[in-house]
């Protein structure tokens, strides 16, 4: 064949180096999909085996409030830990949000020179340290301060509560900040322009449009604190029982899931109970992830 | 008169406001200063070239961080090189190739479910893949795969915004050029948007080396004696060997922690948690600087 005609036949060097680009990018993509894909399927596929298998009532499950599973007669109610949990990042939130609603607001509408020069790096320290550091300084200094002001043994939900509050507090700021940064300049010049006062402007315009915001960035804070194991689990005292006061010891999913797994025979009922408290804390995080979705959806509309 | 007052009385307010921020940003700024100096004030003193060096004791005390600190390192360079060409091809993809339509939402929906999955849950996935159905045991390899899916949407998502950030002309400059898609990709995006990948990757590498959770159950929770003059990676005492269980520094705090059995536990965790919180603002700073060292070089902008 003459050269010219092969050539223009040919797909060129070019064409089947981004064909190859193309697949190789893809495929990367898809590894990631495929990873998501296996582990909902192994938790949950591991997680409902205490129902299938060990034909524990599920409702049984959700709401009993003795966790004795390596008992002759077990009992696996998960109420204790769910409740932990939730008590926890409630809480955590609740302290939290206030101090990151002031932080991301200072650094947007007060001093934002001083807020990007110190506050910025201390919050990314904040989030780079180790979540075993936080659970240390917890057992090494909260512990024994609780235990000196309130009595008891010093582990509970309280001292839990202040670990994650510090734990929480970057990662609710930085998205406040994000927040805040997005309210349109002009809102702000108009309210100002209207005889407001900066305070005035940031309470009655910038908060409130970016409540949808701020709320996504609470949520985000919250299914942290929700997933946090190792911190928590060194601080709340692991005893699986009902919550009765803050100062008592208690429990997670978490810190039970990260306690109790080594110690127990895969297969038996202790186990797959464990299984479950895991699958209970993947749906848990696929509510926060869903809620936050609904937040931005609703606020898009607006 | 009354709108006077009113005026007054806001400009209090802004005045107790202004008050209120500075007071809360000064808080959170003593907060992180308190946590740093109590963790490097009864840290450092336990620190020395021994506790650094020395092999850690089970029931004794005096025991070091020696093998813990290495496996630590160790671990991390086995995820980078596992899980950096990974975030690579995913994050071009959806900077360059992905459309608007239902695949990518649905891929970019698996991304967010990825990240906020907690790391227990990540660690005991590990734990029943890598280590029961692969049969790779508590291992460095099952520690670092288990990282990588910790890691991958925190690294995927950098390299996808660094490379959303470089402008639509150098791209549309190299396809003139006559380079396929991919070639603009790989030799001109990718050389511009460097400064922030590798920040990135800094920054994501001080999260792994500071997880522990999902460690637990993956790279195991002993670390056995290892002999340094056996490079032979197939061999169990060899410390490249990638088939060995490693306890990683911050999984040896949680350990001495929780299990007590130490009689110097607080000395011990102590002195790790501050050698990992030196660890952390070495990377934190090292990002920072190499970031802007590399973007100076990049764009040739010397001020």
């Amino acid at each position: 064949m003459d050269p010219i005609k092969e050539s223009l036949l040919k797909t060129s060097k070019k064409t089947k180096e981004e064909k190859i680009g193309k697949i190789i990018t893809t495929f990367c993509i898809l590894l990631i999909i495929v990873m998501v894909g296996a582990i909902l399927l192994f938790v949950t596929f591991k997680g409902l085996a205490t129902f299938f298998v060990n034909k524990v009532n599920p409702i049984s499950f959700l709401f009993g409030t003795k966790w004795n599973p390596s008992l002759d007669k077990p009992q696996v109610g998960a109420l204790p830990m769910f409740l932990g949990s939730l008590l926890v990042t409630i809480f955590s939130a609740l302290v939290a949000t206030p101090f990151a609603i002031g932080a991301a607001t200072f650094m947007t509408e007060i001093s934002p020179r001083s807020g990007k020069k110190y506050l910025q790096p201390v919050m990314e320290l904040l989030v780079g340290i180790p979540s075993v550091v936080y659970g240390f300084v917890g057992l090494a200094v909260f512990v024994p301060l609780i235990r000196k002001i309130f009595g008891g043994t010093g582990f509970g939900i309280l001292t839990a509560t202040l670990v994650l509050f510090v734990m929480v507090l970057p990662t609710i700021t930085s998205m406040t900040t994000d927040a805040l940064n997005s309210v349109p300049r002009n809102y702000r010049e108009s309210s100002l322009a209207l005889g407001a006062t900066r305070f005035q402007t940031i309470y009655k315009v910038v908060w409130r449009a970016a409540t949808p915001g701020i709320m996504t960035a609470v949520v985000f804070g919250m299914a942290r604190a929700f997933g946090e194991a190792l911190a928590v689990q060194m601080v709340i005292g692991n005893a699986a029982l009902m919550p009765s006061s803050l100062t008592n010891p208690a429990s997670t999913l978490t810190s039970i899931l990260t306690m109790g797994i080594g110690n127990s025979v895969s297969g038996t009922l202790e186990n797959n109970a464990l299984w479950s408290l895991a699958l209970l804390l993947l749906l848990m995080s696929l509510l926060f992830n869903m809620l936050v979705r609904w937040i931005g959806k609703r606020s898009s509309l607006k | 008169m009354n709108s006077a007052k009113k005026s007054r009385d806001s400009q209090f307010s802004d005045r107790v406001a202004n008050v209120v921020f500075y007071a809360i940003a000064g808080i959170i700024c003593l907060i992180l200063a308190a946590l740093l100096l109590y963790i490097l004030i009864t840290g450092l003193p336990h620190v020395s070239w021994k506790f650094l060096t020395s092999t850690s004791k089970s029931f004794q005390a005096g025991g070091g961080i020696g093998i813990q600190l290495f496996n630590s390192f160790y671990l991390l360079i086995l995820t980078m090189i596992i899980s950096i060409p990974i975030s690579l091809g995913a994050g071009i993809w959806l900077s360059e190739y992905a459309k608007k339509n239902r695949f990518t939402d649905i891929i970019r929906t698996t991304i967010e479910i990825l990240s906020s999955l907690p790391s227990v849950v990540v660690g005991l996935f590990g734990f029943i893949l890598f280590v029961l159905q692969f049969h790779m045991g508590f291992s460095l390899l099952s520690g670092a795969l288990a990282l990588t899916i910790f890691s991958l949407p925190l690294l995927t998502t950098n390299v996808e915004n660094a490379l959303q950030s470089i402008h639509f002309t150098q791209r549309e400059a190299g396809l003139a050029l006559g380079l396929s898609r991919i070639e603009t990709v790989w030799k001109i995006v990718i050389p511009a948007a460097l400064p922030s990948i590798i920040t990135g990757m800094i920054l994501a590498s001080g999260r792994v080396f500071g997880e522990a959770a999902a460690l637990i159950y993956t790279a195991g929770q002993s670390a056995p004696a290892l002999n340094f003059s056996n490079w032979n990676i197939f061999d169990i005492s060899s410390p490249l060997s990638p088939f060995r269980p490693a306890e990683t520094l911050a999984v040896h705090i949680w350990k001495v922690n929780s299990e007590g059995l130490i009689p110097d536990a607080s000395q011990v965790s102590a002195g790790a948690s501050a050698v990992l919180i030196i660890a952390v603002l070495i990377f934190n700073f090292g990002a920072r600087y190499l970031g802007n060292r590399l973007y100076k070089h990049m764009t040739g902008n010397q001020s």
